[in-house]
């Protein structure tokens, strides 16, 4: 067990119903529209809102209840706040230590040079929050949270305000945490792009109410789920480097259900990654496509077949190695190849991209 | 400045307003900090009473201000009976009621740039703050004062200039006691009464310095200081 909600708000303007139990490792996307209650989530999480009658529990530690509420400086959490929060009075370095020098020596698990050199901050010591662009200020923001050596890290929407050249620049480092952190991140996102590049698990929250919450490969493909519904609907798939073909110029991602080929990559053999299949580009085949071009072919069979926003269009969950794919299909080869639930197929993959 | 310039009476009470000004800022920084936070901060409606009190010494003639300072703190008035009875002097004509009628005089102008300074700082640094283990006095100190410095500063030159300047209060409360409640302010009413307007102008005109330096001050800080803050 690691983060149990149970928090049940009503206000005139809003509610919030949640009950679940965070994992206690990975990334967590708290994702749904603006309005849907994220926000106010993670900061009853943080202990900034104070919902009546709520619980709220941290590994064997109560952080809320009926009797007790412990106040946020005391919760052993890190915040990243969705605009840039820097203490203007302060520059980089002052406001990296701000958080490190409050937190007792014995505690600390993170070392002021190891932060800088993760979020790569070596030249931005000197300066205060107004020299520094919207990106870098997020940048230190984030090894800030990450200096009061938090056992758990709370992430609101840190990239929505910036530009897509600064989330280029910040994504990688929020990959590489995940990897390099062994603390459960919960990070509020209304970006689909962005959940499925990081997350593991996904809460889906629709008007303040926990719709669904589970592994990301599971719920971006639910059929009865808005994601899967998307117009950029697809799957994920964990896998690893399996060989390098530099005379094709590919790399092939062995993933459970085969291998998957990419174009040539330059990482190492073995290194964990996530590849992407976008529903609109799997086809699907009786038998063994021969003589095709496409390289990506997938043996599975149909767990179900549900419609979509368009009436033309049928939207296939597959299984492949016993995890879900999505294949978006017209009705009319639905119905012309008799798909069904239950029958054996082939999955052809016509792009697979790859998150990291 | 050579002693022949200005009289020892009017240094004396040169000196008295200075520590007049200088005691009420103090005193007046102690307690304003607080109260201000509170305006700036809280949701209960009682705020608006708090304020329109804070802000009442501004609209109020001063002479009615101190006259009914002068019935508290004289020897009928409650003021006046509750030191009484525990055996101190009463405050009244004394340097003692001066700076408390200088207090109530200049509270205004420490309160509200005060109130406005914590009201700039937002909430969300507070939080920052919060979520980087600093308790709430820790927050106050560390994040609250140094982003609401300008406030510290305005506050504080505002009102030792206007404590400079106060002259209707004084009068009331004080009298004119030379070498004990006889302000510079007083002292150059005094002199422009007995048409001593050398010594008038010499007063006059190093109060007028005195005061636009400490203007002078205060824009300047103001000036400098939210091009740091600008894009906090």
């Amino acid at each position: 067990m690691s983060l149990a909600l149970d928090i049940s708000w009503s206000r005139p303007d809003f509610r919030l119903t949640v009950d679940c139990e965070f994992p206690d490792s990975g990334i967590t996307a708290l994702f749904g529209r603006s309005g849907s209650g994220k926000t106010t989530l993670l900061r009853c999480i943080a202990g900034l809102e104070r919902a009546p009658r709520a619980t709220v529990r941290f590994n064997a530690d109560v952080w809320q209840d009926d009797h007790h509420f412990l106040p946020p400086h005391q919760r052993p959490l890190g915040y990243v706040f969705q605009e840039s929060s820097l203490f203007s009075h302060l520059d980089a370095r002052a406001n990296l230590e701000y958080g490190l020098q409050r937190v007792p020596a014995a505690r600390r698990r993170i070392g002021f040079d190891q932060a800088v050199q993760f979020m790569g901050l070596e030249s931005l010591l000197a300066h205060r929050a107004g020299e520094l662009s919207a990106g870098q200020r997020q940048r230190v923001a984030i090894a800030r949270a990450l200096l009061t050596s938090p056992q758990l890290l709370l992430m609101d929407e840190p990239l929505s305000n910036l530009d897509l050249a600064s989330r280029a620049e910040i994504l990688p480092h929020l990959e590489r945490l995940h990897d390099a952190l062994s603390i459960p991140i919960v990070y509020v996102s209304h970006e689909i792009g962005e959940v499925t590049r990081i997350a593991d698990h996904i809460a889906l929250l629709e008007g303040g109410t926990l719709r669904a919450f589970g592994p990301i490969h599971d719920l971006l493909t639910r059929p009865d789920l808005p994601l899967a519904h998307l117009e950029e609907a697809g799957s994920v798939f964990e896998g690893v480097i399996a060989q390098h073909d530099a005379q094709y110029h590919l790399s092939y991602v062995g993933i459970a259900a085969g291998r998957l080929a990419i174009s040539l990559r330059d990482a190492p053999l073995g290194q964990r990654v996530r590849v992407r299949i976008d529903a609109r580009d799997v086809s699907l085949a009786l038998r063994p496509p021969e003589q095709t071009s496409i390289t990506n072919i997938l043996p599975g069979r149909v767990m179900d077949i549900s419609d979509d926003r368009d009436p033309a269009q049928r939207l296939v969950r597959i299984d492949v190695g016993g995890r879900p794919l999505l294949a978006r299909i017209t009705l009319r080869a639905v119905t012309q190849l008799s798909i069904a639930p239950g029958i054996a197929l082939y999955a052809q993959v016509k792009s697979v991209a790859l998150m990291n | 400045m050579s002693a022949s310039f200005y009289s020892p009476d009017d240094l004396v009470a040169l000196w008295i307003s200075l520590k007049l000004a200088a005691i009420t800022v103090v005193l007046l920084l102690l307690l304003c900090t607080p109260m201000a936070w509170w305006l700036a901060m809280t949701r209960s409606r009682l705020r608006v009473v708090g304020e329109a009190m804070a802000a009442l010494p501004l609209v109020l003639p001063p002479t009615v201000l101190g006259f009914y300072l002068l019935l508290f703190l004289g020897p009928h008035g409650w003021g006046g009976r509750l030191m009484h009875g525990l055996g101190m002097q009463p405050l009244a004509f004394s340097f003692g009621g001066l700076v408390l009628g200088s207090m109530l005089y200049s509270m205004p102008f420490v309160i509200q740039p005060l109130q406005g300074a914590f009201q700039s700082v937002g909430v969300r640094a507070l939080e920052v703050a919060a979520t980087l283990r600093a308790s709430p006095l820790d927050r106050f100190f560390t994040v609250a004062v140094p982003l609401a410095r300008r406030g510290f500063i305005t506050g504080s030159v505002l009102a030792f200039a206007h404590t400079l300047g106060e002259f209707g209060v004084v009068l009331m409360l004080g009298g004119n006691i030379p070498g004990r409640t006889q302000t510079a302010s007083i002292v150059i009413f005094n002199h422009a009464e007995a048409f001593d307007y050398a010594a008038a102008q010499r007063l006059s005109l190093t109060l007028l310095i005195a005061c636009f330096a400490l203007l002078l001050i205060v824009y300047a800080a103001n000036r400098r200081v939210p091009e740091i803050a600008a894009s906090a």
